[in-house]
């Protein structure tokens, strides 16, 4: 971001702050390309964990030895065992598969139905975009995490219960943002030339506008993934989503909670897991948008 | 428009909002798979108790009627009766929400502790280690589960340490406030980065405004720009995502007050879905929802009181 400080702009003349303001432009894309580029290959590394879990991991998610229970992180269990005799590194590569699946999941829906109502709200206006966005207006007046609670706990716990739960709070966060770009897109010289040539509405919607207004969407789920992954581990923690004995990391941290003080690392590393996949998210999601701030410039 | 009158209009503006919520917590009952009253009363139900129990709900009329007679019911305060508790939903809510507002009072007030210096010196420092530290930290702090924060707290502080009760809420204010640290931070660890990337944000802004530049050339330091000029006009955005805020906080009490065994309206909800209790489920998602909305009426009151420039109207 090419932020100049007081002192320069007072200062500097203006073929001095045009060389500036070059630099930084230069320096911005190479930082942005540096998010895209850490973050990118955080996420691919932690893919390639989850596609290659069976390979990597040296036990499966549930193989219990009794002999080696609660033992702290030694070369053979590299993230100790719990009190079964898991293997804990073994579980966290397994539970990448499970965390990772409802980080995308859960955002698919949301972003699908999203789109969809922004686009034609923004589009039509009138009657279409006054009830959508009423609607709208109730669901983001309730706390995120309570609806989506207050739908698992009606429609019964478990993963698919909260995919559903998401899609019908979170898809509005996305109508907002997709309507938004429509409604500036809807004015542009290429939409109304688009009409004025007789193309139709859902051609006009499908070729011009949604290819010009995706991008930001698709940044916005890139942030999103994270979002999910931290509220499924919460759920799983409350008994919501994921049940135990799976892998997934929240169901591994609530089952590492009695022994926190004993055996740190049952909750510690799938914890540890949450947060770096966070950040990889985020690092890219930071790279992406800051990609499109500049590509817009 | 005189803030009176600016106060009546978002009033009558929240109404339909208030409408359409109610609709939503009305229409969760229906979503309930199969017969509500049934799920409700789990194996043990009978044809009789299940009958008994859809006429005391009025699952037995028609659906219009069903709703008239919940928002009826609402206005009296009358939230209906836990099935576990066996006692008004209203009784129950009353003392956990009590707790649950003290909850999310002291978390802001932890937030605005650590977000107001680290957002000032920040901006302050831009580009300097002490700025690229405290936003990686800030990063990693954000996408941390909450009640995983919340169980490495407790754990090192209150089990290792025993500086801190492991759980309880306490009796009078001192106490209650040695209780409530560790939640209240959990909580508040999840906004702070928030607040302080706004708040640097905005400084930075403000810096860059024709008024900072007429004080440096006035020959004011820079403390006395930034407390004096640059602070006052960027707390106004951090103010208003405090207020945005309120619903996330909120979610946030029912993860903590679980983590804690903190006994709120946030462990009332959970306990509820445990035992299929769905009018305490119902009323408590109500409940938490018209608080957000009045958050948020009063963050647009302080936002006119504190930005001249935003005219009622």
């Amino acid at each position: 971001m090419a932020t100049r400080s007081p002192s320069l702009q007072d200062a500097a003349p203006a073929e001095a702050a045009g060389s500036l303001r070059a630099r930084a432009a230069s320096r911005g894309f190479r930082w942005r390309e540096r998010n895209l580029l850490i973050g990118g290959a955080l996420i691919a590394a932690i893919f390639l964990v989850a596609i290659f879990a069976p390979v990597i991991a040296p036990m499966g998610p549930q193989d219990t030895d009794y002999t080696a229970r609660l033992k702290p992180p030694t070369a053979q269990h590299l993230f100790g065992t719990d009190n079964l005799g898991r293997d804990i590194f073994s579980r966290v590569v397994w539970g990448s598969r499970i965390d990772l699946q409802v980080g995308i999941f859960s955002v698919i829906l949301p972003f699908l139905v999203g789109g969809a109502v922004g686009c034609l709200a923004g589009f039509f206006g009138g009657r279409v975009d006054a009830i959508a966005m009423r609607i709208a207006d109730v669901i983001q007046a309730f706390p995120f995490l309570i609806l989506i609670i207050a739908i698992v706990a009606v429609l019964g716990t478990g993963l698919t219960s909260v995919y559903i739960a998401v899609a019908l709070v979170a898809w509005v966060s996305y109508a907002r943002l997709v309507r938004g770009e429509v409604l500036v897109a809807r004015n542009r010289e290429y939409v109304e030339a688009a009409l004025a040539m007789g193309a139709t509405n859902g051609r006009t919607i499908s070729r011009h506008i949604l290819p010009n207004v995706i991008s930001s969407a698709l940044v916005f789920a890139t942030a999103d993934i994270v979002l999910y992954i931290v509220l499924v581990t919460s759920l799983s923690y409350l008994g919501l989503a994921a049940q135990p004995p799976s892998p997934e990391w929240g169901a591994m941290i609530t089952e590492g909670r009695t022994f926190m003080a004993t055996a740190w690392w049952i909750s510690l590393f799938p914890g540890l897991a949450v947060v770096l996949t966070g950040i990889a998210f985020s690092i890219f999601g930071d790279g992406l948008a800051d990609a499109l701030r500049l590509g817009r410039r | 428009m005189s803030r009176a009158q600016f106060v009546v209009r978002r009033l009558a503006q929240m109404v339909p909002v208030v409408f359409g919520i109610t609709l939503v917590v009305f229409i969760l009952l229906q979503m309930i798979p199969g017969d509500p009253a049934a799920t409700m009363l789990g194996i043990h139900a009978t044809p009789e108790s299940i009958a008994a129990l859809r006429h005391e709900l009025g699952l037995d009329r028609p659906i219009w009627e069903q709703y008239l007679r919940y928002v009826s019911n609402i206005l009296t305060l009358d939230l209906g009766e836990s099935l576990k508790y066996k006692a008004s939903v209203s009784s129950l809510l009353q003392d956990r929400l009590l707790l649950t507002l003290q909850l999310i009072a002291y978390a802001t007030l932890i937030i605005v502790a650590i977000a107001l210096p680290l957002g000032i010196a920040s901006a302050v420092w831009k580009d300097s280690l002490f700025d690229q530290i405290v936003r990686a930290l800030l990063m990693v702090t954000m996408v941390m589960p909450g009640f995983w924060i919340g169980i490495v707290l407790l754990t090192v502080f209150s089990v290792k340490f025993g500086l801190f009760p492991v759980s309880g809420a306490g009796d009078g204010p001192v106490d209650r406030m040695h209780h409530l640290l560790l939640p209240a931070l959990t909580i508040a660890l999840g906004i702070v980065p928030l607040l302080v990337r706004a708040l640097r944000g905005s400084i930075l802004e403000a810096m860059q405004a024709d008024y900072v530049r007429t004080a440096r050339a006035k020959g004011l330091n820079s403390a006395g720009v930034v407390t004096g000029h640059v602070l006052r006009n960027a707390l106004i955005p951090a103010v208003t995502l405090l207020g945005l805020s309120i619903g996330y906080l909120m979610g946030g009490t029912v993860v903590v007050e679980n983590v804690f065994s903190l006994p709120g309206a946030g462990k009332l909800l959970v306990d509820a879905i445990g035992a299929r209790d769905y009018p305490v489920v119902q009323s408590t998602t109500l409940v938490f929802a018209i608080l957000v909305i009045l958050v948020n009426l009063a963050t647009d009151l302080i936002y006119t009181l504190l930005d001249p420039r935003v005219r009622v109207g």
